[in-house]
């Protein structure tokens, strides 16, 4: 085992990490960092290395946070350590972000040199404030043509009241002046504080499930020291274990070595077979000598959004199970349980922190597990008060009580910071209200910028929210959301009756004062979307017994091959297999056949 | 079953003097060289095929399709013939059919078609009307079909087809109504009617909007069922989706693909069924010209499944108007059709498509109207 440890002086770490708006190049800068320390040559470097898995390089979000240990050797003639713990970068992982930064001491803080402070670089930077982390500004992308650095820095010491005098200002892009910001990194972040001494105190700020180690715990020490055979309890779930293996990350891999003290950044092996053991967030500490008490700030993860997620081919459904409770080993914030559906039959209702998140567990299930899904539209969870008093958290519409059985609904409301520039500000208010906002406030960031504040319905931006505001602001608004409260609300629920039968699958909870709009776009919806079949479909929406809007599916009055030529009956028969295929990617509801997308079609009914 | 009794050869003639603006299928105008070469590539598949196929036993019917058989020289019909004589057994009263295009019919061709042993014509008319005609971007007008027809009946074919096409651009009930007088003015023994249907890649296909609109799909089908009662009173028969004939007077060869009795496919992209396998020829001409092995030009093999049979027996069968017949599918494959098809069926009887009458299963009329939306719920 190669082990430095005894050598590494805590006054020669820097635990740090960066954090910028999306698209400003955060990990851009991480590669550039990786490549300049030395670990790696650029031949071995993939395209942002920190960003693993496919799903995120594609869409060029970081999903889960991956770390990184370098060996820096700074002007002074010192070797130091860095510590580059990476974070999320989606508000669907507010909460994952606040761990990662709770293990760090400094955070550089990435701004482009031609767009400047947006949204998510004042949310990030008031995150980075209250985990008392020094800021390291830094202004990127200065090659391009439409770089303005010096207003950028005026923009930094005026709205954020960051010293810029000696700011850095880099291409992570084509490497120019990314010295500079590890010389500051060295010199403006301080050492980490603790002893290695006291009783052992670590913060999960991820984990991660390998098929050989089992459960792979990313920790920041910050009291003690914990090594191979350290009997460690995790505080908040009460489980205790011994440990394997203590390491630090190397570059894509995992290193061993002897112990971690306070200050480093590591991980922890200890045979743990269930990553809910090893919340994000908790603490960990030695079971026969334990710390008084765990480090602040742990909480909990809930899912936000919920929807149904049904194999295509109902005999998948164990296959499905499978893939979910593999997904779940990596992803503690995914929850799951068995559900059916009288349409779709069996499947599972999960929770996700936000519709980005549904998307990449949706995807990764039908990419990594070769499996069809059929999804039923995502909705929030509601709390009812029962006219008993007792309280229910209703994540599936078809649950939802008799309204005589219901004393209230009460629906998740988020409070939303949302960037833009003057010229949108009417537009991105007119957004605001229409979907229920309240006004919170505004502030002029600077004179041509403004910092609008609503409270919004959750369920009114889970869809299609973010698309609207990028129209409406030609893509000039940035947004960022916290959930604040449940508030009472009139509430119903919208049930789809196809053929007059009751389609479960299709029932959503909708805010009573847009119901009647909704049914009626459902229905069109579904009118495009349901074939025609042998006899007329009338396509209806409900609230309880009251029908609110109607379609017709008309019969279908022809389809018939007349020309059968010179005995080629494959061509006929490619024809029958085709149409054969189409009706098997239909779900039978009573007589009707309705395709397995169209229990998606909610989603896009706001499309103008 | 009963494919043992009853066998048939197709011979395909891919030439034609022009291509209809629907057309999609495998023909186009070709210099006479290439004709030439094509024919003898035909005679030495014809040879090939008999040695490999010792047991085909009597043959009693042949059919020229095309393309236009019409439109090459008669003698080459006539080498043809003989070769399959050579080398097949042709029973002596054969149904032997020739696909022609009216504008190609004089006195030497139907005499020399006669003398070679051809007994059956089928000629494409699709329309009485020289506007509409003309629209199609045939090469013939009304009155040549008559006189084509009159030339038929002196050169003495006592069974022809005339094939009328509906759901024409522009075409209404009225118009469809006159086509149909004038064609039963004809008094031929056969008569197909075919629906237009709008194929990708077709010339009306890229160029629909120069062409008077076509008729929507309740209009089509209004235009068929008239079709279907006009000829019904003028005493033809309707015994398959497109086809109606004179007592006595169905078309053999059609309905034995129906039946699936066997057939040898012979000629560019000719398909054959033989032994439950069914084989579809190259669609290359070219690699058609230059094949020296069968194995060389046989496309696409495939061995039917016991389960692919019994799909057939329903989904081919059932075009028929009498349906098919229970008590075959038993002594056809030993096995009882409710067993496998009964849920198919009782779903299609209750939604009213399908018809039961003396264990025979047929399509009902309006099951008729949407029938691939039945028949592929036979499929395995």
């Amino acid at each position: 085992m190669s082990d430095l440890s005894e050598d590494i002086r805590q006054d020669h770490i820097r635990n740090f990490c960066i954090i910028a708006h999306i698209d400003h190049g955060k990990s851009t800068l991480a590669d550039r960092i990786i490549e300049k320390t030395g670990l790696l040559t650029k031949r071995e470097m993939q395209d942002q290395v920190l960003d693993n898995m496919d799903l995120e390089r594609e869409r060029g979000i970081t999903i889960k946070a991956q770390t990184v240990r370098i060996i820096y050797n700074a002007k002074d003639g010192d070797e130091y350590i860095l510590n580059l713990i990476d974070t999320p970068g989606h508000v669907d992982f507010n909460y994952e972000v606040s761990r990662a930064l709770a293990a760090c001491d400094g955070a550089v803080l990435i701004v482009d040199a031609s767009q400047g402070i947006e949204a998510q670089t004042l949310g990030n930077y008031y995150l980075a404030m209250e985990h008392d982390l020094e800021v390291v500004p830094v202004i990127n992308k200065i090659d391009l043509p439409s770089a303005e650095p010096e207003r950028v820095k005026q923009e930094i010491e005026d709205v954020i009241g960051l010293d810029c005098t000696d700011v850095p200002l880099i291409s992570a892009k084509n490497g120019i002046n990314i010295d500079q910001v590890l010389e500051q990194i060295v010199h403006r972040i301080p050492a980490p504080s603790g002893d290695r001494n006291k009783p052992l105190q670590c913060l999960i700020f991820d984990s991660l499930y390998d098929s050989y180690k089992g459960v792979i715990v990313f920790v920041r020490v910050f009291e003690g020291t914990v090594k191979k055979g350290t009997r460690i309890r995790f505080m908040a779930t009460e489980a205790e274990e011994e440990v394997v293996e203590v390491g630090y990350f190397g570059p894509g891999q995992f290193i061993p070595c002897e112990e971690l003290r306070a200050g480093m950044v590591g991980y922890i092996t200890a045979s743990i077979k269930n990553v809910r053991d090893t919340r994000v967030g908790d603490t960990v500490t030695d079971a026969q000598r334990p710390c008084d008490k765990p480090l602040p700030g742990y909480r909990k993860v809930t899912p936000m959004v919920y929807c149904g997620l049904y194999p295509a081919d109902g005999a998948k459904y164990p296959d499905l199970r499978d893939a979910l409770e593999k997904l779940q080993l990596n992803d503690a914030s995914l929850q799951y349980e068995p559900e059916t559906s009288a349409a779709l039959g069996f499947g599972f209702r999960c929770g996700f922190l936000g519709l980005l998140h549904l998307d990449v567990i949706q995807e990764r299930l039908e990419r990594e597990y070769g499996l069809d899904l059929v999804t039923t539209a995502p909705g929030v969870i509601y709390k009812v008060i029962k006219t008993d008093g007792s309280v229910m958290m209703l994540t599936n519409p078809s649950n939802m009580p008799d309204p005589s059985e219901i004393t209230e609904m009460q629906e998740p409301i988020v409070s939303a910071e949302i960037m833009v520039t003057k010229d949108y500000v009417g537009q991105i208010m007119k957004l605001c209200q229409e979907r229920r906002g309240v006004y919170n406030g505004m502030e002029y960031i600077e004179a041509n910028r403004a910092l609008l504040k609503y409270d919004l319905p959750l369920n009114e931006i889970i869809y299609d929210f973010f698309d609207a505001l990028k129209s409406r602001s030609r893509g000039y608004a940035s947004f960022d959301y916290e959930f604040k409260d449940y508030e009472p609300s009139k509430l119903v629920k919208l049930d789809i009756l196809v053929n007059k039968e009751q389609v479960d699958a299709l029932s959503f909870i909708v805010w009573a004062g847009s119901a009647e709009e909704r049914g009626r776009k459902m229905c069109q919806k579904l009118k495009e979307e349901i074939p025609r079949q042998l006899f007329e479909i009338p396509i209806q929406a409900a609230i309880g017994s009251r029908i609110i809007a109607r379609e017709t599916v008309k019969a279908l009055r022809k389809d018939v091959l007349a020309k059968c030529y010179g005995g080629d009956i494959s061509r006929k028969k490619k024809l029958l297999e085709k149409q054969k295929e189409g009706k098997k990617r239909m779900r039978q509801i009573g007589n009707v056949e309705i395709p397995q997308k169209a229990f998606m079609s909610v989603l896009k009914l706001d499309d103008e | 079953m009963t494919s043992k009794e009853q066998r048939g050869i197709y011979i395909h003639i891919p030439f034609c003097a022009r291509k209809c603006v629907y057309c999609d299928f495998l023909s186009a105008p070709r210099p006479d060289t290439v004709v030439r070469a094509y024919f003898d590539a035909l005679i030495r598949e014809i040879r090939m095929t008999s040695r490999e196929e010792t047991e085909y036993g009597p043959v009693s019917t042949v059919f020229f399709g095309g393309g236009t058989p019409g439109l090459v020289p008669a003698a080459f019909i006539a080498r043809v013939l003989s070769a399959l004589r050579e080398n097949f057994d042709i029973r002596q009263d054969a149904e032997i059919t020739l696909e022609t295009n009216p504008g190609l019919m004089d006195e030497q061709k139907l005499s020399a078609w006669r003398a070679a042993g051809v007994n059956r014509l089928s000629m494409g008319a699709q329309s009485f009307d020289d506007r509409e005609l003309r629209l199609l971007g045939r090469i013939h007008t009304a009155a040549q079909v008559r006189e084509g027809f009159a030339l038929a009946r002196k050169a003495g074919f006592d069974n022809i087809n005339i094939d009328l096409m509906e759901a024409l651009p522009g075409q209404d009930i009225r118009s469809l109504q006159k086509n149909l007088e004038a064609l039963t003015a004809l008094s031929p023994e056969h008569v197909s009617v075919y629906s237009l249907i709008l194929e990708d890649g077709t010339y009306l296909a890229e160029h629909l909007p120069e062409f008077p609109p076509l008729p929507g799909e309740d209009a089509e089908r209004a235009m068929y069922w008239h079709s279907v009662r006009f000829l019904e009173k003028r005493g033809y028969r309707q015994y398959e989706i497109s086809n109606f004939a004179k007592p006595g007077r169905a078309c053999l060869h059609n309905v034995s693909y129906w039946e699936r009795r066997e057939y040898l496919g012979l000629g560019l992209g000719a398909s054959s069924l033989r032994r439950e396998t069914r084989i579809t020829n190259t669609q290359d001409l070219s690699e058609y010209l230059r094949f020296t092995e069968l194995t060389d030009i046989r496309k696409d093999v495939t061995h039917l499944t016991r389960q692919d049979a019994q799909a057939e027996f329903f989904y081919l069968g059932l075009r028929k108007k009498e349906g098919v017949s229970l008590d075959e599918f038993r002594d056809a494959f030993g096995a009882d059709p409710l067993a496998i098809y009964g849920p198919v069926l009782v779903k299609h009887r209750k939604d009213g498509t399908l018809g039961e009458d003396g264990g025979r299963i047929f399509l009902t009329r309006r099951g008729l109207d949407v029938s691939n939306y039945i028949l592929c719920d036979f499929l395995p």
